[in-house]
C-alpha cells in the first residue's frame, strides 16, 4: 500500500536536474507511504567490462576506501568508489558475480542494494523528505528514476522491505497494491534459484521478473507472463537500463496516472505528484488501462 | 466572487467557508486556484452556490454535493462527485475512476473521458460523458441514467439494476445481465433532455440503449456461473 | 439424538446427520445455504479464561461504596466531539431492512437508557432510530445504501465498514422477502429482488486510498465526529496497524462469532478467527505503534455476559459491541414463540433464518403483522436491563481484582483453562507460568 512515482527523460534536456525534478514527486506521495521510501536512479553508466554495485553498510562512517583497496587487490582490477551517507557506489572493473563474491568475502555485513551498469538504488526507513535529503536526491543526475513511498501492509517496516526491489542487473520494480498468491510463488521461485531477503509480496513480483528474464525472455514477454501468474491488485513501475515500464492488473483499482511531453514521461499514483514538472499544464495526461503495460526505451 | 488560492489557503479553510454558506448564502460565486491535484476539494456542499476550481483536482472532488454547481476546469481524480445528492458537477477535462460512484441525484457532466467504474452503484444520478468510459462502468448501477458519447470499456453495466445506459460508440463488452435494449420514443426524449442539460450537440438517434435483463434479480441455480 | 434404541447404530463423526442433510439440500436446490446468526460451531472462547480474584497479594474493592468506573471516551484522536459512553457495551451495526423498524427503535431506546451508543447498518438511518438513540454511529458501507450527507452530519460517529466477523471479505445480502416498499425506497432498489451488497468500497481500495476517504468524511463533517474503522478478524495484527495509519479514531474488530442477517453458511463457519484470538493481536499492534488507549479498540463477536465483557477489557479492549445478544434480549429465539418457530421448520433457540423475514418474534422481519409483535418501548427496557446486568457483572469481576476502572483489568488478571485458549489469549495456563508460543 503505497505511492509510486517515475520520471523518464526522452532527451538530454533535463538530465542534470533529474533529481531536482524528482524530489517533489517523491515527497508528494508521503501520505500514501510514510513508513519508508526509496528510489532507483539510472545514469552515470560504467564502461563495458565494469560493474556498478550500490552497497549499504549500517555504519555511517564505514571505511569504504580500505574496502575498495582490498577488493582491488583481491580481484586484481581497478575499483572506484563514491560514498553517499551510509551507502557507497562501487565501480569494479570486473564481472558482477566476481565483484559480489569478493564483497561477500571481505565484508559479509554489507548489503548490495543494486547491481548493473547504470542503476543505483537508495532506500531507507523514514519519511520521504528525510530520505531525499539524506541521499541528496535533488543534486542527482541521470536519465530516469523510479521511486516509492511505503505504507507497510504485512511485512516488516525495514530498510530491506523498502522499495525499489532489484530484479536483477539494472532492473528494479516498485509496487502499489497487494498480491494474493505471492507465498506459493515465492516457494516456486526459490526452487528455481531466486533468492529473497524479505517476506514482502512486491519482492516476489521483482523475483518473478528476474526469473523470467534469466530465462531469456524480453521485458515484454516477462510482463505478459506476469499478468497471468500474479494474482491480486497491483500497479507496477519497472526501471530498466534503457527505459521504464508501467503495468496495471486487470482489476485496476490501485491508482496510476501518466503524463507525457516531448521531453519526458512521468507516472505517479496521484496527479498531485506530477504538478511540479515543467510543462505539465500542456502534457498529455492519462490513466493506464487495466491488464496493460507500457514500455519506453532509449534507443 | 470569492477566490481561495490553495497554494496559500488550506482545503480545510476553503471547505469550511463553503459550508458556512449553508444557512444564508453571502456569496453566490466561489473559486479556487492552484488545486494541484489536492484531495477533497469542495466536498459536502449544501448551498445554492457556484464553485469554480481552476486546475486539476485530486480524489473525491465535490463528493456528496447537494444543490451547489461545481465546475472543475481541469481533470478530476478518483471518485469525483461520489454520492452526490443534487446540483451539478462539471469536469472540463478527464475524470479518473469511480466518477459519480453511488451518487443519488443531480447531474455529473464530464467533458473529457472517464476512467474505470464510472457510475459504479449509481443510485439516481444522471451522468453524461462527452468522451469514453473505462471498464466495469455502472457496475451494480441502481437507478439514474448514464450517457456516453464515446466508447465504453469492458463489462459495461455488470449486475445492473435499473440504470438507463446510452452509448453512442462501441461497447467493448457487456457485463453479466446487461443487454442491449430497444430505443423507444420515451428513451429518445430522456436522452435528448440529458444531452441538452449537459450542453452536448449530439444526435440522440445515433445512441444505443443498454439495460438490465433482470435475470440476476433473484438467486437462480441456472445463473450460478454469474454469481 | 441418541442411539439408545439400537446401540449398534453409529453416526459418522465426519458425515453426521446435519452434514448429510446439507448435502441433500445442496443436491436439491443447487445453491449455497444462506442464513443469519453467527458461527455455530464450537470455537475457543472466553469461557476458557478465568480471573484471578484478589486475596493476599492484591486487595479487592467493596461493591457500592468503592466505585469502579465504566465510562469510556471514544474517538478523541482527531474529532472535536468524541463520544462518552457510560458503559463500555455498545450496540453493533444492524440494518433497518435486516431488522424491523420497531427492533431498530428498541435498540436505540435500550442503548440510550444506559448511556451507550447504537449503530445503523447496511441500509441507511431511519428517523425512528435517530430519534430514539442519544448516541448513534452511522455506518459507511460499500453499498452506500441510504448514504447521504444530511444523515452523515446527524451522526455522533461514523463507522467505515471494511468487513464483519461473520464474513470478512464478503458483501452483505438481503433477500427479496425483506425488500419491502420502504426498504426498497431507502436503498433505491426494485422491490422484492435479492439484493447483494458489494464486498469492496466502490471508490477506494486499500489503506492508502482509505486515508484520503477518511479525510473526505472529516471534511464533510467539519472534523466534528469520530471516525471508526470496522474490520472482520482475520489478519488482525496487520489490519489494525493499517487502520491506525489510515487515520481511524476508533477501531472495531469483529470476531468470527459475530452475527449477520444473511450470508452463505460456508462463510459464517469457515472464515475469520475467534474473537479471543483477535484481541491480543489488535492490542499488540496498537501498543507497538504507541496508540493503545489513544485509538480506542472495540471488540465484538459472541459477547454474552459481564464475564465476557471483563475478559475483553482485560485483554486490552476499550469497549465491546453486542449484536446477537442484544437481539436475544429483545426477544429473538424466545421459547414463547416455539410453536411458530416449529411451523417454519425451526425451533426456539435454533432459529437462524433471518434472511427469510418470517421471524415470529417480529425482529428480523419486514412483515408488518409480525413487526407489531415487538413493542419497542418494552423491548428497549429489556435491552437496558440486560446492558445493566452486563455492566454490573463486569464491575463485580473488576472490583474482585482490585480495579477502580474496568480498563485497569490486565491480561495478568487472567489464566486459561486450555492450552489453545492460553495460546490465543496469550495468558498462562492456569496454575502455571506457561504461555504457549512465548518464551519464559
Amino acid at each position: 500500500m503505497c505511492g509510486i512515482v517515475g520520471l523518464y527523460l526522452k532527451n538530454d534536456k533535463y538530465q542534470n536536474s533529474l533529481g531536482e525534478l524528482f524530489e517533489p514527486m517523491l515527497i508528494a506521495m508521503t501520505d500514501r507511504g510514510p513508513d519508508s521510501a526509496g528510489f532507483a536512479i539510472y545514469g552515470d553508466e560504467v564502461a563495458e567490462g565494469w560493474v556498478k554495485l550500490t552497497v549499504r553498510h549500517v555504519e555511517e562512517d564505514f571505511d569504504w576506501a580500505t574496502l575498495a583497496d582490498q577488493m582491488s587487490s583481491v580481484l586484481n582490477c581497478k575499483v572506484d568508489w563514491m560514498q553517499n551517507a551510509n551507502v557507497a557506489v562501487l565501480k569494479v572493473n570486473s564481472d558482477e558475480a566476481s565483484a559480489r563474491a569478493c564483497l561477500l568475502e571481505l565484508c559479509p555485513e554489507a548489503l548490495v542494494l543494486s547491481a548493473g551498469a547504470s542503476i543505483e538504488i537508495l532506500k531507507e526507513v523514514g519519511l520521504p523528505e528525510n530520505i531525499a535529503s539524506k541521499f541528496n536526491l535533488s543534486g542527482m543526475k541521470g536519465t530516469h528514476i523510479i521511486g516509492h513511498t511505503r505504507m507497510a501492509t504485512e511485512s516488516a517496516v525495514t530498510m530491506e522491505g523498502s522499495h525499489p526491489f532489484s530484479t536483477g542487473s539494472d532492473l528494479c520494480l516498485v509496487h502499489n497494491g497487494s498480491l494474493s498468491n505471492h507465498n506459493r510463488l515465492r516457494d516456486k521461485l526459490k526452487r528455481e534459484g531466486i533468492t529473497f531477503v524479505t517476506e514482502n509480496d512486491s519482492e516476489v513480483a521483482a523475483g518473478y521478473l528476474t526469473w523470467r528474464l534469466n530465462q531469456g525472455e524480453t521485458l515484454k514477454e516477462a510482463l505478459e507472463h506476469a499478468l497471468k501468474d500474479l494474482d491480486g491488485f497491483f500497479t507496477f513501475t519497472i526501471g530498466t537500463k534503457d527505459g521504464f515500464a508501467v503495468m496495471r492488473d486487470p482489476i485496476a483499482c490501485k491508482p496510476a496516472v501518466m503524463a507525457e511531453t516531448e521531453d519526458y514521461v512521468a507516472m505517479a499514483s496521484e496527479y498531485q505528484a506530477l504538478t511540479t514538472l515543467p510543462g505539465i499544464e500542456n502534457a498529455k495526461v492519462w490513466e493506464p488501462e487495466p491488464a496493460t503495460f507500457y514500455i519506453w526505451e532509449r534507443k | 466572487m470569492k477566490t481561495f488560492d490553495l497554494a496559500v489557503s488550506t482545503v480545510r479553510e476553503f471547505n469550511q467557508a463553503l459550508h458556512d454558506e449553508k444557512n444564508i448564502v453571502t456569496e453566490k460565486e466561489w473559486a479556487a486556484t492552484n488545486p494541484k491535484g489536492m484531495h477533497n476539494i469542495a466536498v459536502g456542499l449544501d448551498a445554492d452556490i457556484a464553485v469554480d476550481i481552476h486546475g486539476h483536482a485530486g480524489y473525491f472532488c465535490a463528493g456528496m454535493n447537494k444543490t451547489a454547481a461545481v465546475t472543475i476546469h481541469g481533470n478530476a481524480g478518483q471518485g469525483v462527485a461520489e454520492n452526490m445528492m443534487s446540483g451539478v458537477v462539471r469536469v472540463k477535462g478527464d475524470a479518473s475512476q469511480a466518477a459519480g460512484a453511488t451518487a443519488h441525484g443531480g447531474l455529473l457532466v464530464i467533458e473529457g473521458n472517464a476512467g474505470a467504474r464510472c457510475g459504479i452503484s449509481m443510485k439516481g444520478v444522471d451522468i453524461v460523458v462527452k468522451g469514453s468510459i473505462g471498464h466495469m462502468s455502472c457496475f451494480m448501477g441502481q437507478s439514474g441514467s448514464l450517457v456516453v458519447c464515446g466508447d465504453a470499456g469492458e463489462a459495461l453495466g455488470d449486475s445492473l439494476y435499473e440504470v438507463h445506459i446510452y452509448v453512442k460508440g462501441t461497447v467493448k463488452s457487456l457485463g453479466a445481465d446487461c443487454i442491449e435494449k430497444e430505443m423507444r420514443e420515451e428513451h429518445i426524449a430522456e436522452l435528448t433532455g440529458l444531452l441538452e442539460k449537459a450542453g452536448f450537440d449530439e444526435d440522440p438517434s445515433a445512441f444505443k440503449r443498454y439495460g438490465s435483463a433482470r435475470q440476476l434479480y433473484t438467486f437462480k441455480v441456472d445463473n450460478a456461473s454469474a454469481y | 439424538m441418541s442411539n439408545e434404541k439400537n446401540i449398534s447404530l453409529k453416526e459418522s463423526a465426519t458425515f453426521d446427520r446435519s452434514t448429510m442433510a446439507e448435502i441433500r439440500r445442496a443436491a436439491e436446490t443447487g445453491i449455497y445455504d444462506i442464513r443469519g446468526f453467527g458461527a455455530k460451531r464450537k470455537l475457543p472462547h472466553f469461557d476458557d479464561l478465568l480471573f484471578l480474584g484478589a486475596s493476599m497479594s492484591r486487595y479487592p474493592l467493596e461493591g457500592y461504596r468503592e466505585t469502579c468506573n465504566t465510562s469510556v471516551v471514544l474517538g478523541d484522536r482527531f474529532a472535536k466531539k468524541p463520544i462518552t459512553i457510560e458503559t463500555p457495551v455498545t450496540i453493533a451495526g444492524m440494518s433497518f431492512g435486516a431488522l424491523s423498524a420497531n427492533a431498530k427503535e428498541a435498540l436505540g431506546r435500550g442503548a440510550s437508557i444506559v448511556g451507550t451508543s447504537t449503530t445503523t447498518g447496511d441500509g441507511g438511518m431511519t428517523p425512528e432510530e435517530r430519534g430514539q438513540s442519544s448516541k448513534l454511529v452511522y455506518q459507511y458501507l460499500p453499498s452506500r445504501y441510504g448514504m447521504n450527507p444530511d444523515d452523515l452530519r446527524k451522526a455522533d460517529a461514523i463507522e467505515v465498514v471494511l468487513g464483519q466477523g461473520a464474513k470478512p471479505g464478503g458483501g452483505g445480502m438481503l433477500l427479496g422477502q425483506k425488500i419491502t416498499d420502504r426498504v426498497a425506497q431507502m436503498r433505491n432498489l426494485p422491490k422484492g429482488i435479492d439484493q447483494r451488497s458489494a464486498c469492496r468500497h466502490p471508490d477506494w481500495t486499500g489503506p492508502d486510498d482509505l486515508a484520503i476517504k477518511i479525510q473526505e468524511i472529516r471534511e464533510i463533517t467539519d472534523w466534528q465526529v469520530p471516525i471508526y474503522i470496522k474490520i472482520g478478524a482475520t489478519r488482525t495484527y496487520y489490519d489494525v496497524k493499517l487502520a491506525v495509519k489510515a487515520g481511524a479514531d476508533v477501531i472495531v474488530v469483529d470476531g468470527m462469532q459475530g452475527g449477520t442477517a444473511a450470508t452463505q453458511d460456508v462463510f459464517i463457519e469457515h472464515v475469520g478467527i475467534p474473537t479471543m484470538a483477535a484481541i491480543p493481536q489488535a492490542v499488540q499492534a496498537l501498543q507497538e505503534m504507541g496508540m493503545h488507549r489513544k485509538v480506542q479498540l472495540i471488540v465484538s463477536g459472541g459477547i454474552r455476559n459481564g464475564a465476557d465483557v471483563a475478559k475483553c477489557m482485560a485483554l486490552g479492549a476499550d469497549a465491546v459491541a453486542i449484536g446477537t445478544a442484544a437481539l436475544v434480549a429483545l426477544g429473538c429465539n424466545d421459547p414463547k414463540w416455539d410453536d411458530e418457530y416449529k411451523a417454519i421448520g425451526s425451533a426456539a433457540g435454533y432459529y437462524d433464518d433471518y434472511q427469510d423475514g418470517k421471524d415470529p418474534a417480529g425482529i428480523s422481519t419486514q412483515d408488518p403483522e409480525l413487526s407489531k409483535r415487538l413493542d419497542p418501548v418494552a423491548a428497549g427496557r429489556r435491552l437496558a436491563n440486560y446492558l445493566r446486568v452486563l455492566t454490573l457483572e463486569a464491575q463485580t469481576l473488576a472490583r474482585a481484582c482490585g480495579k477502580n476502572d474496568l480498563r485497569n483489568l490486565e491480561p495478568e488478571d487472567l489464566v486459561a483453562l486450555t492450552v489453545e485458549s492460553a495460546a490465543m489469549a496469550r495468558v498462562p495456563l492456569a496454575g502455571t507460568t506457561w504461555v504457549p508460543g512465548q518464551k519464559y
